[in-house]
């Protein structure tokens, strides 16, 4: 098998599991912080059972995180020794200012977040967990940014085929950060608001009504249709700001060939790169045109104005629809629960099933837009400035693949034991007392157990 | 020659990445020393090891992250040409690592009927990472080529780290336990201190003999006069040890973090040889730091962001060091 594949695939898998628990931790972070300040503010007992029951998920997930990205921190070099080469010196200090800043801060503090909750005041716990929720958006930031500038490159220059820094401003504040960076910690927001929903939906349908339970349902279904929203406008701002550099990528992602004007926004077809033409099309005339262009006629850039320069299609544009399509639903399952909430006080059955069935939603969509937006800049590693095929590593295909399958068992089996345990936290949820871990009654109940 | 940035960088680089290696191989040394002696624990004993170290393991294991981000960013041909080198046992210690730190969580969260099998899980992942970073190390000091010889010598150091690991392990438990548990831990910590001095020696006898760059450093005058010293005061530190062993555990644990300190002390000596016997090549014999540093205007970034930052990680991880002060007692995430 051809070997830049196969790294690509191994990264790629390694990546993709490894984002499914970012994207959980960056927002119940903070969620934990404001169950932390309700209880403070209203001195509500449901409060801290909620925070308890979170925290447990919070620090499993977080742990999952932790592990698979020391192996991304290997795997730059082993995998694409030509992308430090050529741009370690813009990629070099992004990635030692995200270690530096956000990720000692980050496993520290969450030491006392998890187990100092005896052994320091109130403040301090709470001071840790808000530093634990700031130092994780922290790391995304980082991120975040050097994954931009691999998008939109600007503050450099090329001398003897290297890539220097010029404009450390320009190369953070680079033109599609602040776009994808609202995006992402949006798309963290939503995973979570319906991860919380979801599993307090199912406590509901197993007969456990506590006050907590409730609470933490209508905290995650609020959210959820709060958010949705947000991110469906910065969606749209984010594509516009693709296609003002990335033509190519949202050519693919709408499945236009030709430019022109007048272009239907498509609902379905198979892009064929053979024909380099779709078949089974269906359509909303002039819809690419509104879209893109908020006007009928505007003009729309086609894939054969990129012949050979342009991402593989069919993957982009399958991966767009799935992401768009599961944030609709997002938006129809949050807004009927929101509702329905509002004026009955709790759940329908079905609406509590409903919720229970897009528990893990937000994740088939983060792991779909991902596709979109990195398969999308293919074949550049960073646009217009390293392929891909020019970073790839000498080590042998056989060994890439044999170790590929060796993290695919693993990240398998982790995942299922990952989605079985918190199915099952749910489950001990529901019998107060049972969990060796967690406080139901008054935080202070201990201190006068001692 | 110090007025020059491109000379000066890569040593401040080269030093700062030497030293997250050393607190790296002492902090996660023993949190993994723990959890290679989950065997000689009762079950409900395990919980009270795994509480000694929980607070503590992911920021242990943030120092392999930032060294291997300062070696990545500050010398990324060589990031490329030891990890490339080194790939299966490197895959070996991820896959290791992954399973230990989640089997952290699942053990506790997970059905009560799998807490055996993630014992079992986490016992592995941490014998594992122990032995495939030992047998990084042999093919290390063996120049990275592989034959026979240095994969049987790669088994050898990796038997020592691991040895190693489990010393840094038993005395954190002295510290951190007390009874029953406490006791078996002097015992262990006896045995891996033999291993680990045995394990030390035959890499210093070794590591001359394969370099005859290495041979020179060490055997000419007047640096034999400055390295003599370290084997010298390993050797004392390590008879203190032993003295101090055989009259642990004590009924008020007087001087029980020596053991602890002073196997700590072993392993800076062991670094500050090998750092010296290397140095300046960081892929051995091939590529020094000079040829393999990043652009200097980059490096400085990073090092501003080093020096104002590094002093902050280390006072806050004391004061978390404070915090969780004492015998550690069952595990509880409250």
């Amino acid at each position: 098998m051809d070997p830049i594949l196969l790294a690509r695939i191994q990264f790629g898998a390694n990546i993709s599991f490894h984002i499914l628990f970012p994207t959980i931790t960056i927002a119940l972070g903070w969620a934990l912080v404001f169950f932390k300040l309700r209880y403070r503010a209203t001195q509500d007992l449901k409060w801290m059972d909620v925070y308890h029951f979170w925290v447990k998920i919070f620090a499993l997930s977080f742990a999952l995180g932790v592990v698979s990205g020391i192996t991304m921190s290997f795997q730059f070099g082993t995998n694409w020794p030509g992308f430090m080469e050529r741009v370690g010196n813009v990629a070099g200090p992004l990635l030692a200012y995200e270690v530096l800043t956000a990720f000692f801060l980050e496993a520290v503090f969450l030491g006392i977040m998890l187990f100092g909750f005896r052994k320091v005041p109130g403040w301090v716990h709470t001071l840790a967990t808000v530093l634990v929720a700031g130092a994780t958006t922290l790391s995304a930031f980082w991120i975040i940014v050097l994954n931009s500038w691999m998008h939109t490159p600007a503050g450099f220059e090329i001398r003897n085929g290297v890539v220097h820094a010029t404009n450390w401003m320009e190369i953070i504040f680079n033109p599609s950060m602040p776009y994808r960076l609202t995006h992402m910690l949006l798309a963290s927001g939503l995973t979570t608001a319906f991860l919380i929903a979801g599993l307090s939906a199912y406590r509901w349908l197993r007969d456990d009504r506590s006050p907590a339970v409730l609470a933490a349902l209508r905290f995650g279904v609020g959210c959820a249709a709060i958010l949705i929203p947000l991110q469906i406008f910065v969606g749209d701002m984010h594509g516009l700001n693709t296609l003002e550099h990335q033509p190519q990528k949202v050519a693919a992602m709408e499945g236009n060939w030709e430019t022109g004007p007048a272009k239907p926004l498509i609902l379905f077809a198979l892009p064929d790169e053979a024909t380099r033409s779709n078949r089974f099309e269906i359509g909303i005339p002039y819809g690419a045109s509104l879209v893109l262009k908020h006007d009928p006629q505007g003009v729309v850039p086609g894939l054969n104005d990129f012949e050979g320069r342009h991402p593989p299609v069919a993957p982009v544009f399958f991966a767009f629809r799935i992401m768009i399509g599961v944030g609709l639903l997002m938006l129809a399952v949050s807004w009927v629960a929101a509702w329905w909430l509002w004026r009955r006080g709790d759940p329908h059955p079905w609406l509590a099933r409903a919720l229970v069935g897009m528990t893990f939603s937000g994740w088939l969509a983060t792991l779909a837009g991902w596709y979109v937006t990195e398969i999308g800049r293919q074949p550049w590693l960073v646009t217009g400035v390293l392929r891909t095929s020019e970073a790839v590593s000498a080590v042998p295909a056989a060994m890439i693949a044999a170790t590929l399958a060796a993290y695919l068992v693993v990240y398998v089996l982790l995942l299922a034991a990952y989605v079985a345990t918190l199915f099952l936290l749910a489950r001990k949820g529901a019998k107060p007392q049972s969990i060796e871990t967690g406080p139901t009654t008054h935080p202070n109940a201990f201190v006068a157990a001692e | 020659m110090f007025d020059d940035p491109a000379v000066w960088l890569p040593v401040a680089f080269a030093a700062l990445m030497g030293l997250s290696i050393l607190i790296y191989v002492i902090l996660d040394g023993y949190d993994l020393g723990v959890g290679i002696l989950f065997p000689i624990a009762r079950a409900e004993e395990r919980d009270r090891m795994v509480a000694s170290i929980g607070p503590f393991w992911d920021a242990n294991e943030t120092w392999l992250v930032l060294a291997v981000g300062l070696l990545l960013v500050a010398f990324p041909v060589a990031h490329g040409a030891i990890l490339s080198a080194l790939y299966l046992p490197v895959t070996v210690m991820l896959i290791a690592l992954i399973m230990r730190g989640v089997a952290f969580e699942f053990r506790a969260k997970a059905e009560a009927g799998w807490k055996p099998t993630w014992d079992r899980v986490f016992f592995a992942g941490s014998l594992l990472t122990a032995l495939s970073q030992g047998y990084m190390l042999g093919l290390y000091v063996m120049g990275l080529d592989r034959s026979l010889a240095t994969v049987g010598f790669g088994l050898v150091t990796a038997v020592c780290v691991a040895a190693g690991y489990t010393l840094m392990g038993a005395t954190w438990l002295i510290i951190k336990t007390d009874g029953d548990l406490q006791r078996r831990a002097v015992r262990r910590a006896r045995v891996a201190l033999v291993l680990t001095m045995i394990g030390f020696a035959v890499i210093s006898v070794v590591t001359p003999l394969v370099s005859a760059r290495i041979f020179d450093r060490w055997f000419s005058l007047p640096e034999f006069l400055f390295l003599s010293p370290l084997p010298l005061m390993a050797l004392v530190l390590a008879t203190v040890v032993w003295v101090v062993l055989a009259n642990q555990p004590h009924a008020r644990d007087r001087f029980a973090w020596v053991p602890f300190a002073g196997s700590a002390g072993i392993f800076t000596l062991a670094f500050f040889g090998l750092a010296y016997s290397f140095y300046p090549f960081i892929v051995p014999d091939r590529l020094t730091i000079y040829a393999a540093a990043s652009a200097p205007e980059s490096l400085i970034i990073i090092l501003v962001g080093a020096l104002v930052v590094v002093p902050v990680i280390v006072a806050y991880s004391a004061f978390s060091y404070w915090v969780f002060r004492g015998k550690a007692t069952d595990l509880r995430y409250d």
